[in-house]
């Protein structure tokens, strides 16, 4: 641990009781790995919401960059054909 | 009352969870950072709800229409009978750690040998605790190998959490006159029996910890039979405030 005064933030992923995925549920401090698992458990799971979790610390993650958000997402806007809506699902089929 | 001994029992083990939870949420709101204070009230709250399964059960066995409430608000303080161990102050983050960790190791020990206690009530309540406690070991004893194993400072801290509440580990294995008088039944757990390994467990984390083991032979007592440290009476005017200064309310 390079700064023992403040512990690196964490990003906590939580599986509820019905999902299927992970889901970010939000971010903590703690100074190592095992220590962000703890916290997860006691800050994010006391009222009975998961059946797993994974932490990653923030710095690791690579986020896209706000500004960039133009040329990034608005082209997708006007292709509504890429959506896969025109076809007709059979029930069987779930979680789409 | 005509199971006097087993309501003294239960009250022998509840008290300790009662007064212990009781010091664990005191830190609310003042625990050393937002994440290890919401971990400490909820050791808090867990302890608060294993009080609760045991002192309804106690209530029922009076017969008097005594409620949970009435046992754990309004007793004088010698009628406690925790051990003294779970009543000494959170003086800082070491000795609230110390205290949980030198309690979970024992409270896991004895949670263990309950659960084939042959009063049903009392084996099933020591099961559904048993997974609690099993977590509040973990928390502790991770911490105590992080503040001994950590800096200078945080080590020196802990040493000495560790060699101020020494002295209040042996009674936790004192056979008291209710636990005698239920060994005869199979309900109760011969503490005595669980201390050689005790000892053992704490010793082995302690070193994991860089820590020293306390050498000192000299033990308090008293907690058992209700003579207690001068703690635990401001603590219970704490605990006690509402229902004294406002009986009988209710929210």
């Amino acid at each position: 641990m390079s700064d023992k005064k403040n512990w690196p933030l964490w990003e906590v992923f939580v599986r509820s009781k019905n999902g299927l995925e992970h889901r970010h549920f939000g971010s903590l401090h703690a100074a190592d790995a095992d220590m962000a698992l703890e916290n997860a458990r006691d800050v994010y799971t006391r009222r009975n919401e998961g059946v797993s979790i994974w932490v990653v610390e923030s710095k690791d993650i690579t986020a896209s960059n706000p500004e960039n958000n133009g040329e990034l997402f608005e082209p997708a806007q006007d292709k509504v054909y890429r959506h896969p809506t025109f076809y007709d699902l059979p029930d069987e089929v779930k979680h789409m | 009352m005509k199971n006097e001994n087993l309501y003294k029992y239960i009250l022998g083990i509840a008290d300790n969870s009662l007064i212990l939870g009781q010091r664990m949420g005191e830190l609310c709101g003042h625990g050393p950072s937002l994440e290890t204070d919401i971990a400490c009230t909820n050791i808090s709250l867990d302890l608060f709800g294993q009080v609760r399964s045991y002192y309804q059960y106690a209530a029922k066995i009076t017969g008097d229409g005594r409620t949970e409430d009435d046992i754990a608000m309004l007793r004088k303080e010698r009628e406690y009978v925790n051990v003294l161990l779970v009543e000494q102050p959170n003086r800082d983050f070491a000795y609230t750690i110390g205290r949980q960790f030198l309690f979970d190791v024992y409270h896991y020990m004895f949670l263990a040998q309950l659960q084939k206690s042959h009063d049903v009530t009392l084996s099933a309540i020591a099961a559904k605790c048993i997974k609690e406690v099993s977590y509040h070991k973990r928390f502790s004893s991770d911490w105590i190998k992080r503040l001994g194993d950590g800096t200078q400072e945080s080590r020196a801290k802990m040493q000495d959490a560790i060699n101020g509440l020494w002295t209040y580990t042996d009674e936790l294995f004192h056979m008291t006159d209710a636990d005698t008088a239920m060994i005869k039944e199979g309900i109760s757990v011969d503490v005595s029996t669980l201390k050689e390994n005790y000892y053992q467990q704490v010793k082995s984390i302690l070193e994991e910890a860089i820590l020293e083991v306390p050498e000192s032979k000299w033990f308090q007592k008293g907690g058992k039979q209700g003579i207690h440290t001068e703690h635990l009476g401001y603590l219970l005017s704490d605990l006690q405030y509402m229902q004294r200064t406002y009986p009988n309310m209710e929210w």
